[in-house]
């Protein structure tokens, strides 16, 4: 039981998902943002200068020359203790990737907005996850958020896990082009006085880069100390879990909003059926959900928040008393087991060890920010309705939405 | 249980913020009234290239379910009411976005509105208009198309003024007084209250009836799956062109038999075939490779592909050769050069009169600096701001 300490102090704005990841710039008071412009991303820039030019937020605003000096310019700036936002898009979020992967190596918080994007040539400005993705594996935590209150309230979160002693670790914020990006919807944004009660200053202690403390980071180490370098990033992932906990607990006392940490369950207790998919494209399948529970269908949907660190124990939990399963991906992973997209390998391997393993399905849908139709998400629940009733899992992986055959 | 969508169909860039402020508007009105409301422009059009036609919408329902349940955020199926911010997007639209050339009504429900900012007559309008099946409302909004810069928004209070048109066409999605109290609270100005109130009560509604309007034909095409597309859609371009209507003399570039461009256009070039030098910088600079040179060595603008930049009037070197008049003044994409073979004296009399109107008014979009639009006002000797 939590007990709200204060009445919340907020206001509503009719603002996108980009600019509420920008307010949340402003509320977090960010000390140095680097800009670099390429769509959906720039949306978030465009409203953080304007942020600057009203005089309510004061922080360093350098536009770089490349996405990758973007990054490289915030990770020294992390390093000598100022608090940083950062992001990109697609190819532009690849362009700086080698900055990318050292940030998370040293250990340095910063926190990043991808707006998915499709990797193009040929030329695509649509939501794809596989950019974001790319990050999975060198010690970024990694979030996908599906509307704009979300945006807010999960970068408040992002920096406060993220600069975290225990964790030290970059967080990125995964944003749906488009459909997050764009779309302006009435957003709660919490009073300053409150967000500074939430979050923390950023405090680097014995790792800041200062002349009164003189330190060396990033020193060559190859295979002396480098394999005992990569577990305590290991370490602090697993503890990173335990943060994001107490993040959302003190998230409801100060603000007075309850948040469920790792997944949110929609409809998924009594459920045989479950289709389980992140980011925005919950929209649509919360509305199958409830159009097919109207006809009596048991079907549920499960929405991962956090995909590093991986809810493991939410996913196995939720999962195991399904029939069936079905994982959408608005990713792909070419030549991949079962030819699926990442995250359905990623459900799959969780539930390899579940007391009760579900027949599994995947689906690759919303590629290239097609949208999720009402059709769509039905055919998904058709089909994974099918492998509940068969009680085997069913290999094939199926294009949603595709025009074409199959296979 | 209702749900509206509105769209307004607008020029990128010179009418972003009006669009903007509209959908914002309705969504900020509704919000006053317990509804809630999504505004957004749509992805495909963005970035705006200059005067290509593009979209915003806002999606109105009485609770979020509803809201969910209606949602498309690339673009509404249909829409209860279409907003033109400019009459001359009413002969159709190409979006950057290619979906090829759409009506202007192809999205607007039976028995819906169409609303235009124009000076035309509802019947002059509909000239240009797609005829459709079902019967629909066409309401004209008096005046000019506003047209801001990139940086530099014109308050001539359009926004307010489609505000208050809305509440008249379609009072079901909110009312006046809400979009007044939101109109208060955006802008604080008391004068943007009272065009709200004016429009409201000047709007001048017409009924339009299956098969009235423009037989132009509707575009439509089919998708193929990826078996039947070439890998990598490698795209076959266009033949490099020959002679003259395909004569032996003279050229005329090979162009997209589907993609005109022409759309985009809210001036075009009108030629002085008789002092042009055939200096050949027209033809050399246009970045569309608009003009089709003739057997007589003379330079044609082809309208079906002219952007309206006005690069081809910049580079002319001879004064009033090529002059850029405003796309009110035309009805279709005819030849010049045709025209000027045909009938000489006709052709002449014409050009007088067309470039000499066009001097009488001001170029139609390019703010350029902060305060330009008030310079402009005082220059007129008005203050204010409340334009009719
Ligand atoms: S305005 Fe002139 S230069 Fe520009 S596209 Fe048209 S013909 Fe070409
Ligand atoms: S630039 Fe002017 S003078 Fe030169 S060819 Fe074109 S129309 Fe004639």
């Amino acid at each position: 039981m939590t007990t709200r300490t204060q009445t919340p102090v907020e206001r509503e704005e009719l603002i996108s998902g980009s600019e509420a990841i920008a307010r949340a710039c402003a509320l977090a008071d960010i000390d140095v943002v680097t800009a670099y412009p390429i769509r959906p991303y720039d949306t978030v820039m465009q409203f953080v200068s304007k942020l600057i030019a009203d005089g309510e937020l004061k922080c360093e605003f350098i536009i770089a020359e490349s996405e990758h000096s973007q990054f490289e310019i915030v990770k020294h700036a992390s390093a000598v203790g100022a608090r940083t936002f950062v992001g990109s898009s697609g190819v532009g979020w690849f362009y700086a990737m080698e900055a990318i992967a050292v940030t998370a190596g040293l250990r340095l918080p910063v926190v990043a907005m991808v707006g998915n994007r499709a990797l193009d040539d040929p030329g695509a400005f649509g939501c794809e996850h596989n950019d974001a993705l790319a990050v999975r594996d060198l010690g970024w935590l990694l979030t996908w958020v599906s509307s704009g209150q979300e945006a807010l309230d999960t970068a408040l979160i992002a920096w406060r896990v993220a600069e975290d002693p225990r964790v030290f670790l970059p967080c990125a914020i995964s944003a749906d082009g488009a459909f997050l990006t764009h779309a302006q919807q009435m957003v709660r944004v919490p009073d300053k006085g409150l967000v500074e009660r939430f979050l923390p200053p950023y405090r680097r202690g014995e790792f800041q880069l200062h002349p009164d403390n003189p330190i060396t980071i990033a020193p060559q180490v190859n295979e002396d100390w480098l394999m005992e370098m990569r577990k305590q990033s290991d370490a602090a992932m697993r503890r990173a879990r335990g943060v994001i906990v107490e993040a959302c607990d003190a998230f409801e006392r100060v603000f007075g909003r309850k948040l469920t940490p790792f997944v949110e369950e929609y409809m998924t207790e009594d459920a045989d059926t479950i289709l389980v998919g992140m980011g925005t494209l919950a929209m649509p399948i919360k509305v199958a959900v409830r159009r097919l529970r109207a006809q009596g269908q048991k079907v549920g949907f499960l929405r991962l928040k956090w995909f590093r660190p991986f809810p493991v124990e939410d996913v196995q939990r939720v999962l195991s008393r399904a029939k069936a399963v079905g994982v959408i991906d608005r990713d792909y992973s070419f030549g991949s087991p079962f030819h699926s997209g990442v995250l359905s390998h990623e459900v799959r391997s969780a539930l390899y060890d579940a007391a009760a393993r579900p027949p599994m399905v995947s689906f690759v849908a919303g590629l290239g920010g097609r949208e999720v139709t009402q059709p769509l998400a039905t055919e998904m629940f058709t089909i994974a309705g099918q492998v509940a009733r068969s009680g085997r899992s069913d290999n094939e992986t199926y294009w949603i939405g595709v025009r074409g055959k199959q296979s | 249980m209702t749900t509206y969508a509105v769209e307004v169909v607008y020029r990128g860039v010179f009418q972003k913020t009006l669009s903007r402020n509209i959908c914002r508007g309705i969504v900020l009105a509704a919000h006053k009234e317990g509804k809630v409301g999504t505004a957004f422009g749509r992805y495909g059009d963005s970035p705006e290239r200059n005067g290509v036609p593009a979209k915003y919408f806002a999606v109105v329902a009485d609770d979020r379910i509803e809201l969910e349940e209606s949602l498309a955020k690339y673009e509404p199926k249909e829409v209860d009411v279409t907003i033109c911010a400019d009459d001359t997007l009413c002969r159709g639209l190409e979006s950057w976005g290619w979906y090829g050339l759409q009506a202007i009504n192809a999205l607007t429900k039976e028995n819906g509105t169409l609303i235009v900012t124009s000076k035309q007559t509802p019947e002059s309008l509909l000239e240009d208009i797609h005829r459709t099946d079902t019967p629909y409302n066409l309401a004209i909004l008096s005046g000019p198309a506003s047209f801001s810069g990139l940086w530099v928004y014109k308050d001539d209070h359009t926004d307010v003024r489609i505000l208050g048109a809305l509440a008249k066409v379609l009072p079901g999605l909110v009312g006046l007084e809400s979009y007044c109290q939101a109109i208060e609270e955006q802008w604080k100005s008391g004068a943007k209250v009272v065009s709200a109130r004016r429009s409201y009560e000047q709007l001048h509604v017409r009924p339009v009836e299956p098969g009235e309007g423009s037989s132009a034909p509707r575009f439509s095409f089919e998708k193929p799956g990826w078996e039947e597309m070439k890998e990598a859609l490698v795209v076959q371009g266009v033949a490099k062109g020959a002679g003259f209507r395909g004569g032996d003399g003279g050229f005329q570039a090979g162009r997209s038999e589907v993609f005109k461009k022409f759309s985009t256009r809210t001036m075009r070039p009108v030629i002085n075939f008789e002092i042009c030098t055939k200096c050949t910088l027209c033809w050399l600079q246009c970045p569309d490779t608009c003009f089709d040179v003739t057997p007589d060595g003379l330079y044609d603008v082809n309208t079906e592909a002219c952007c309206g930049c006005g690069v081809c009037e910049d580079v002319c070197p001879v004064p009033d050769c090529i002059t850029m008049v405003g796309e009110e003044h035309f009805k279709d994409n005819f030849s010049q050069y045709d025209w000027y073979q045909r009938d000489k004296e006709g052709y002449r009399q014409w050009l007088k009169g067309i470039t000499a109107a066009q001097s009488a008014q001001k170029r139609s979009h390019g703010l350029h600096h902060w305060g330009q639009y008030q310079e402009e006002l005082a220059a007129a000797g008005r203050g204010d701001n409340d334009d009719n």
